[in-house]
């Protein structure tokens, strides 16, 4: 089976270390994925913004780029969404016929727990995680892709994490692409919520399968010096005993205060 | 739509008022979380719920795809039932039938049956001005009626106000309340004796409908107080407003519905009272009948394949109790009689999008997709959102001359992302701004339209290597 990564133009640019950490996962699953130099972004913000005839470019090149893998993993579920629900629906505001068959045969989109869990057929990944946790259940990929359960399983399994529910977690963390602009206030008012189930959650840790989300949620958690950081799953599944691969991580502060965390296996810094 | 909301501000404007009033806040966290739980109590109950929500779903499409058909039907078993049929194009024109019809009656008093229809077309400031007080007899609309206020809610239009602001209110306005206290069974006692009189005396009463059911020329009622079953059948004369999308074909049809909407909208598995009525009957209620059918903007809104669903809504009012945006800003936010989620599919399509409400009204949401989880209808609010957005972006294209800030902003990152080459020296860009910030990764103030941002949130830097400098480095 060929595998792509789609990388998701925000992880690329933003949050690389999500990107390393499915690759580093992934390889030690014995999954060899490609990354076809070609990609650049699924449309999703000119989509929901409502300049869909713009993007109707970005979705002719995902499906060229794309087009001759057996399936498409990506580490995103807004991005993944979009891609499974949207793209058709760009190809017909296009009106283009060539577009709307290339959607039509492009190969399946899996977000990456999709992936893990229904294609790999795993949820014990062999990662280390000695850290207080708690999952924010992104909307996009709980309520379009319904990815379900699946990321909690994959949690579960992961030795030495403190896994803890975090309160209303189903209620959306108010980021909404181009709404945490325009709506700045409203934007923030609900990200606030989110914050206080975080804190009261107690953990170290906010993990969650959008980089996106996790910005916006993030970045009150890092003004108001919380102390409670944000991870993609990615990170947390790639994590594990003798990370000496994931050091390509320096660099990234985030990443590299994870890896060292890692590293001091069984000390936790609680 | 009704002249009460003019001259609101744009969503963001009149959000931004709303969340910084602390009572409002607490009010509606409260009361939303409330019905919200009692909505999931009763729905999980039923194992046929989906079934009934793709039901509800296809009848309304079914019926309004051949709409034509079943007004007409309708308008001839009205008539044969001995009621009188007017169409309304307008909110204009209805509001003129109206007025005609009670003045007619040489009465100067009507008792309304709440209505969002008759809120719609602003029916009591228009009877208003001709001399003729209505009185709204749903215990919330009182509440919103005596404070001279607008209602926030569908359902419930004074969720925006707790009971010791309703005491309060009560107090001064309500003769009958005295010295009223708190407890909601005090409140209620109170404005059943300041309505029982309103309800002896008049001799015209003015309603809605929930349901039109063609076959038989019956309108549904469904209501828990039981001021909708006085005002439907103590008057000498009844005129009911109805939009033509409330018309459903056979009795059959109408069953589903009444499934759907109690436990979607007050979270019971059966309203308390559900009137019909049929024309007129002799010795039996009053003694005429008009039915104004309203269109202000529905054929319209029908001619749009995507948009149209948004006809299918049943006024249940589940989709703003679950919405995340609606909890934190309320109703008065969205500038219109619909508020929440529905309301921002729904007010731009009947007014359209030429003032500026409604353009902010598609973009007043995450996309978040928990209004669709519940709609027992399955309006699919988010497409309908995303479309609308579309709608204002095209519209906005064509009234300027020059393309907007936005518009220029979307159409550099089109040129950016339709070229890796030209996204990997984007990404170089952005990694000198990332090194600019140093090793603290984070980024306290950003300018231009990015403050929004960072008024309340840290950015994150960019990451001085991209991945896909990454993978060139270490996988070829």
């Amino acid at each position: 089976m060929r595998t792509a990564l789609f990388i998701t133009c925000f992880n690329d640019t933003m949050r690389p270390a999500t990107g390393r950490a499915v690759v580093t996962l992934l390889e030690r699953l014995g999954c060899t994925v490609d990354f076809p130099l070609g990609q650049t972004c699924c449309g999703q913000m000119h989509f929901n913004t409502g300049y869909q005839r713009d993007c109707v470019p970005l979705v002719r090149r995902f499906g060229e780029v794309f087009a001759d893998y057996d399936a498409v993993v990506a580490p995103s579920g807004s991005c993944a969404a979009m891609i499974r629900h949207h793209h058709k629906r760009v190809a017909e505001v296009a009106g283009d016929r060539e577009l709307q068959q290339a959607v039509r045969t492009a190969p399946p989109v899996y977000e990456l727990s999709e992936f893990l869990v229904d294609v790999l057929e795993v949820t014990d990944v062999g990662a280390y995680f000695p850290h207080r946790v708690t999952y924010h259940p992104t909307c996009h990929s709980s309520r379009m892709l319904g990815v379900g359960d699946r990321p909690l399983a994959l949690l579960r399994a992961v030795r030495g994490i403190d896994l803890v529910e975090l309160p209303d977690a189903a209620q959306c963390c108010g980021f909404g692409g181009t709404f945490a602009l325009k709506n700045s206030d409203t934007s923030v008012a609900m990200g606030a919520d989110k914050v206080r189930g975080v804190l009261e959650s107690r953990a170290e840790v906010l993990c969650a399968g959008d980089n996106s989300c996790l910005m916006h949620v993030g970045g009150l958690l890092s003004r108001l010096r919380t102390g409670v950081r944000t991870m993609h799953l990615a990170e947390i599944l790639a994590a594990g005993e003798h990370s000496a691969a994931q050091r390509v991580g320096a660099g990234d502060p985030q990443y590299a205060r994870v890896t060292d965390a890692a590293a001091t296996a069984g000390r936790s810094p609680r | 739509m009704s002249s009460a909301f003019l001259g609101m501000p744009p969503f963001p404007q009149a959000a931004r008022r709303a969340l910084a009033d602390t009572q409002l806040r607490r009010n509606l966290a409260g009361a939303t979380r409330t019905i919200r739980d009692k909505r999931a109590e009763v729905v999980r109950e039923l194992p046929d719920w989906e079934e009934l929500r793709e039901a509800g779903r296809a009848l309304k499409e079914r019926t309004l795809r051949h709409l034509d058909h079943y007004l007409l039907q309708l308008e001839e078993r009205v008539t044969a039932a001995g009621g009188q049929v007017h169409w309304a194009r307008d909110a204009a024109e209805a509001n003129r039938i109206v007025t005609r019809l009670v003045q007619e009656t040489g009465e100067h008093e009507v008792v309304k049956v709440k209505s969002m229809t008759t809120q719609e077309i602003g029916l009591n400031e228009a009877l208003g001005s001709a001399g003729i007080t209505a009185y709204e007899t749903d215990l919330a609309e009182l509440i919103v009626q005596l404070g001279e206020d607008l209602p926030s809610h569908i359902l419930v239009p004074a969720i925006h106000r707790n009971r010791a602001e309703i005491r309060d209110l009560f107090r001064r306005e309500m003769a009958e309340a005295g010295e009223v206290g708190d407890e909601p069974a005090e409140l209620a006692e109170a404005a059943r004796r300041h309505l029982r009189r309103k309800f002896l005396r008049a001799k015209v009463g003015i309603s809605g409908a929930n349901f039109l059911v063609a076959e038989t020329g019956t309108a549904v009622v469904v209501e828990s107080e039981g001021n909708g079953r006085m005002c439907l059948t103590l008057p000498e004369t009844l005129i009911s407003v109805v939009g033509i999308e409330k018309v459903v074909p056979t009795w059959q049809d109408l069953e589903v519905y009444l499934q759907l909407l109690p436990r979607s909208s007050t979270g019971e598995r059966m309203n308390p009272y559900t009137s019909t009525w049929t024309g007129i009957e002799d010795g039996d209620g009053p003694r005429s009948f008009h039915l104004v059918l309203l269109d202000a903007g529905r054929s319209d809104t029908l001619a749009d394949p995507i948009g149209r669903q948004a006809l299918n809504c049943i006024r249940c009012s589940a989709c703003l109790n679950v919405c995340p945006v609606y909890e934190r800003t309320g109703g008065h936010a969205y500038g219109s009689v619909y508020p929440g989620p529905i309301g921002a599919v729904l007010s731009p399509q009947l007014r359209g999008t030429g003032g500026a409400v409604d353009r902010s009204l598609p973009f007043a949401s995450t996309l978040c997709g928990a209004c669709y989880e519940v709609c027992p209808v399955k309006i699919d609010i988010p497409e309908v959102l995303v479309h609308l957005r579309a709608r204002v972006v095209e519209e906005t294209g064509e009234r300027r001359r020059t393309p907007s800030p936005e518009a220029l902003a979307m159409r550099a990152a089109r040129w950016v992302f339709s070229s890796p080459a030209r996204l990997a020296a984007a990404q170089r860009v952005a990694a000198l701004g990332g090194r600019a910030v140093g090793s603290r990764g984070r980024v306290g103030r950003l300018p231009g339209p990015l403050a929004g941002w960072t008024d309340a949130r840290d950015a994150p830097a960019p990451a001085r290597e991209s991945f896909r400098q990454w993978w060139k480095r270490t996988h070829r």
